[in-house]
């Protein structure tokens, strides 16, 4: 028997045959939603032996290496309760942590909120550049439910909707978006201008298409602004939730794209790095969700002509839905999105 | 979370070669491949050589582009990233901003 975990992070124990199964099935489950090729049987047989090893820890042959980037990290040891700054907390991921590149971000991650004290994040950006070599981003989330009431200007789509008015909804998406664009290329323009080594549009579509497409518009305004800033675009599901139901990007319907497909549009734009999404089933097996998220995955980096960074935390690319993942799904994950999905970094 | 993926599947930021093969991605959107090739050959070094952080700490120090463990009077913060612009033949942004508060 080898010890696995279910999505939520709890123990169980499979025989290998069993392993080997819960990928296949979670090979088909991928296919099945999103229309992409299966895993061969070469691939599969190196997924089930990374997920049947005896070791807690498992990690890429040499010469396998991919790139990290990681959201959100110069507030990450602040959340830990650890009495630090944001630049101290930079120069320990590029030091301690050993991290390829690093981001600088707000506690309260969302462009909105930002924008008022941006010069403050300007300064502070201006201040790490000069005592750190690693590329540094500025991260945020487009967050477009931060531009309905009770906290915008527009009427809530989330009330409309239950009540039929469709229309009105509609129009409050395309307003919102039209306030979160303003937002991120302000920031978005700020931040590059005090130096920054590229924009990270993290969580993106977390309120559907609308988002997806407001984030989609910001990259190209920055794009068009400034040729040379880098975009990372961040993905927060799988499955681009279909709010508003009518908005389409360079003739292409949003609502419903897939990794593989999100990563297209996110090229058409300008994105110069993109963090596809495969979501965790907290009832099923890890080697089920595995088998689903790099299926998923390596169809997203076969589509691609850009760089793809999947995203592999808390309950997302492989690893259980708990706040202390455990280093033996992490790992094998790790080594699994880098050695059969083809990723060009997580 | 970030030492577990950093232990089983990351390239070793400034230890080794990570952050130059980072900044060819976002700057001319290279694939993993592709990046690591053209840093080898900006370093002089194989492409397996990337991810040793021996021979990679001789490597950064006689280039000049900033070390884990930087010593006194190697290049450090923004002085190593001048050194990394000139040897990967890239724009990076803090860097033409330094240059043109200074000159």
């Amino acid at each position: 028997m080898v010890q696995t975990r279910l999505g939520d992070g709890s123990t169980i124990e499979m025989t290998e045959e069993e392993i080997k199964a819960d990928i296949e099935r979670g090979i088909e489950d991928a296919v099945d939603r999103a229309k992409v090729d299966p895993l061969s049987e070469d691939e599969i047989e190196k997924l089930t032996d990374i997920y049947t090893r005896p070791s807690k820890f498992v990690s890429v042959e040499t010469g396998n290496e991919l790139v990290l980037t990681f959201d959100e990290g110069s507030v990450k040891l602040k959340r830990l309760a650890v009495s630090i700054g944001r630049i101290p907390d930079l120069q320990i991921y590029e030091r301690v942590f050993c991290s390829d590149t690093a981001e600088l971000a707000h506690v309260d991650y969302s462009f909105k909120p930002v924008k008022p004290i941006v010069a403050e994040e300007q300064i502070e950006m201006e201040q790490a550049l000069l005592s750190t070599v690693l590329p540094i981003y500025y991260g945020a989330m487009p967050n477009l439910s931060l531009y309905s009431q009770p906290d915008g200007a527009f009427p809530n789509p989330a009330e409309l909707l239950p009540k039929g008015k469709i229309k009105e909804a509609r129009e409050a998406y395309e307003g919102m978006m039209e306030h979160a664009i303003k937002d991120m290329v302000y920031v978005g323009s700020k931040m590059y201008e005090a130096g920054a080594d590229g924009i990270n549009f993290d969580t993106t579509g977390s309120a559907g298409e609308p988002d997806f497409l407001a984030t989609l518009k910001a990259t190209e305004k920055l794009k068009e602004k400034y040729p040379d800033i880098s975009i990372e675009m961040g993905m927060s599901g799988e499955f681009v939730l279909g709010m508003h139901g009518d908005l389409e990007y360079d003739g292409t319907n949003l609502a419903g794209l897939y990794p593989h497909q999100q990563v297209k549009m996110a090229e058409k734009a300008g994105v110069d790095v993109f963090g596809p999404v495969v979501n965790i089933n907290s009832s099923e097996t890890i080697p089920w969700n595995i088998g689903r998220t790099v299926t998923m995955m390596k169809a997203c980096a076969e589509a691609s002509d850009i760089p793809v960074h999947a995203n592999v935390g808390m309950g997302v690319g492989g690893v259980p839905i708990v706040e202390t993942p455990p280093v033996d799904s992490l790992s094998r994950a790790s080594a699994a999105l880098a050695e059969i999905g083809k990723q060009d970094g997580l | 979370m970030v030492i577990s993926h950093a232990l089983a599947s990351g390239m070793g930021g400034v230890r080794t070669a990570g952050d130059l093969v980072a900044r060819m991605q976002m700057t001319r959107n290279m694939r993993l491949d592709e990046a690591k090739e053209y840093v080898a050959g900006k370093l002089g070094v194989d492409v397996k050589e990337l991810t040793d952080p021996v021979i990679m700490d001789e490597v950064r120090e006689e280039l000049n582009i900033g070390r884990v463990q930087p010593g006194a009077g190697n290049a450090k913060g923004m002085e190593a990233k001048f050194n990394i612009a000139k040897l990967l033949d890239i724009k990076i942004n803090s860097v033409e901003k330094f240059k043109s508060k200074t000159s």
